[in-house]
């Protein structure tokens, strides 16, 4: 896992947590140190995804072991750790009897902001999320995507530095959820806010997040960078090639070879290849090109998150692919 | 953030005292509470008694407004002596009208935030869970407050200025059984009506429980007393224990069915601590099922 900086604290920092609820083991020495803009927590059911995010906002005390988020230690400065938080709960939660614009403005008072820039940023906020002109309306009246859209205007509307988001695209539609992910997206871009993605969908983690931590029965299965993943996985290729004469598919793996790529020659004309780094793809063009031989594909042999998290789940968990 | 830029930005502005920050929490319920029209005008009728005695005060000070009924400063005295008994049975009507409105406020407190899970909203923030209690409580603090120590203290005020000095110091019983008799009711009545609530999800079923808590506790207590023929059986009635702590701290003749002063203080405070513990079972984010 990744060394925390000097300068700055990692934003979660897992440190032999342990958490028992009802006498039962739920989270078991969990370790690890997350700095990326958006993390994903991932992992089948009772995995513990939502017990590690309700321990981070102080709901279950931890048995053993502590964390800490952006250098805070939530067992001794839990009302800071809090002050940084937004946190969208997985189940629908709401206040009663609010209209949208009131049910946000509480939220943000109650964090601390004063009545008017509460007033202020509870309409933004609701426009940002989509929710401007329903803002009026009471949030009881609220369909399954707009009170989820207005649970995340509530954990956004205090300006948190780190947001929790615990299955934010339950029970979206397609489009509902394509807009979901683009405003998870949007947020990460800022840069201002580090989020935390809980989710067991992995397109969803895939499309947003840059770490991933999976979870399996409450022990980290793997961690993985996606970023240096797909950098990493850039540089393996597939290729099914054409060539006219019969030995020169053979001539051009030699070829390939000796502009210093690692080459298997599979069946039906495939190639495998590991490129240097020095090498480009147009090159590989190229070099068809003045051997007559025609590329009819090539595709990045890559790990997808599903291969990754297929593997974690058959393996025993050493916490690293 | 401008609305027509609509991207995400940090707040960075000022931040309220984190000491006052409970105090949201009946800003918010007021507005719900009063757009009922009942509890308005109900409200408003709780202090018609205040008024009367108001009335009571003055006339007994105003020799020549009392002429334009036909009566002298005397004969009111005889109908309406202005001393403890006077106070007492404004603070006994008080705190009656007290338990109404706990009735009509009350169950809408915590049942609603349990129902639709808004407690993880609240306790996600810089926001304790005792800073959750005090914030509902002080919606019926406040509105108890305006209707039993506030107007009593300012009635015992106007009689001490028209009496002259030292009637406020001749008569401090009644001082302190109306400042003192009324936040013991006030947090005895608020934190039951809080423990009702947080164990009842629908409001009705609260505001049923709560009323048939307090009378079938009431008709118990007699039941005892009647058939065992003492008044220790009241001690389980709230009204006869609140009833019996007035009337200690008034310095009156407790009678012979209210239960002794002692034993009311105590199940005072222990009626609060069995709320406060009933409480913190209940106001948590999420439940841990065992």
């Amino acid at each position: 896992m990744p060394v925390a900086g000097l300068a700055a604290p990692p934003v979660i920092d897992l440190d032999g947590l342990r958490v028992k609820l009802g006498g039962r083991p739920i989270l078991n020495g969990l370790t690890a140190s997350l700095k990326g803009r958006c993390i994903g927590l991932l992992g089948p059911n009772v995995a513990g995804k939502t017990t590690l995010l309700h321990t981070l906002l102080g709901f279950y005390p931890p048995s053993e072991g502590t964390a800490r988020i952006l250098g805070l230690d939530i067992r001794s400065q839990l009302r800071e750790v809090r002050a940084l938080l937004g946190y969208m709960p997985e189940n629908d939660a709401f206040i009663a009897g609010l209209t949208g614009i009131r049910f946000v403005r509480l939220m943000a008072e109650l964090s601390g902001l004063p009545p008017a820039q509460a007033i202020e940023r509870a309409h933004e906020v609701l426009f940002y999320v989509g929710l401007g002109e329903a803002r009026y309306r009471s949030v009881d009246s609220y369909s399954l995507g707009m009170k989820q859209l207005a649970k995340l205007a509530q954990a956004l509307v205090h300006g948190p530095k780190v947001l929790f988001l615990d299955e934010p695209t339950n029970g979206l539609d397609p489009p509902a959820r394509e807009r979901m992910l683009r405003l998870i997206r949007d947020i990460r871009d800022t840069g201002e806010v580090n989020v935390i993605l809980s989710s067991h969908l992995l397109r969803d983690v895939e499309e947003c997040c840059e770490e991933v931590l999976v979870l399996k029965q409450g022990e980290i299965a793997v961690y993985c960078d996606l970023e240096a993943e797909r950098r990493g996985n850039r540089r393996f290729l597939e290729m099914e090639i054409r060539a006219e004469a019969d030995g020169e598919h053979a001539a051009f793996a030699a070829a390939v070879e000796s502009l210093g790529c690692e080459c298997a020659v599979g069946a039906r004309q495939r190639l495998k290849l590991v490129l240097p780094d020095n090498l480009e793809i147009r090159d590989l063009y190229r070099l068809a090109s003045e051997r007559q031989v025609q590329i009819r594909r090539l595709d990045y042999k890559r790990d997808s998150l599903e291969d990754i998290f297929l593997k974690a789940m058959e393996g025993s968990g050493n916490g690293r692919l | 953030m401008a609305v027509y830029e609509r991207s995400y930005g940090r707040y960075t502005g000022p931040a309220t005292s984190e000491a006052s920050r409970f105090l949201v929490l009946p800003r918010y319920a007021y507005e719900v509470v009063f757009k009922s029209k009942l509890f308005a005008g109900f409200l408003a009728l709780c202090f018609a008694p205040p008024f009367f005695g108001l009335l009571i005060i003055y006339l007994y000070h105003n020799a020549s407004a009392l002429q334009l009924f036909g009566l002298t400063p005397e004969k009111l005295a005889q109908i309406f002596p202005i001393g403890g008994d006077f106070f007492f049975s404004g603070i006994w009507i008080q705190g009656a009208l007290s338990f109404l409105l706990v009735l009509f406020v009350g169950p809408a407190l915590v049942s609603p935030d349990l129902r639709n899970n808004g407690l993880p909203l609240y306790l996600s923030r810089p926001f304790s869970r005792t800073e959750y209690v005090l914030g509902k409580m002080s919606v019926l603090v406040i509105l108890l407050s305006a209707i039993t120590w506030v107007p009593g203290m300012l009635l015992l005020l106007l009689q001490g200025y028209l009496e002259g000095a030292g009637w406020l110091a001749r008569n401090w019983r009644i001082t302190l059984g109306v400042f003192v008799g009324s936040w013991v009711w006030i947090i005895y009545l608020s934190l039951f009506a809080l423990a009702v609530s947080a164990w009842m999800k629908w409001k009705p079923v609260a505001r049923v429980t709560l009323a048939l808590l307090f009378f079938v506790l009431m008709g118990f207590g007699g039941a005892i007393s009647g058939i065992l023929n003492t008044r220790w059986g009241m001690v389980v009635s709230s009204w006869h224990v609140i009833d019996a702590v007035w009337v200690s701290l008034f310095g009156l003749d407790p009678g012979s069915t209210l239960p002794p002063a002692g034993a009311s203080w105590v199940a005072l405070a222990g009626g609060c601590l069995i709320f406060l513990w009933l409480l913190s079972r209940r106001i948590r984010a999420y439940e841990v099922v065992r």
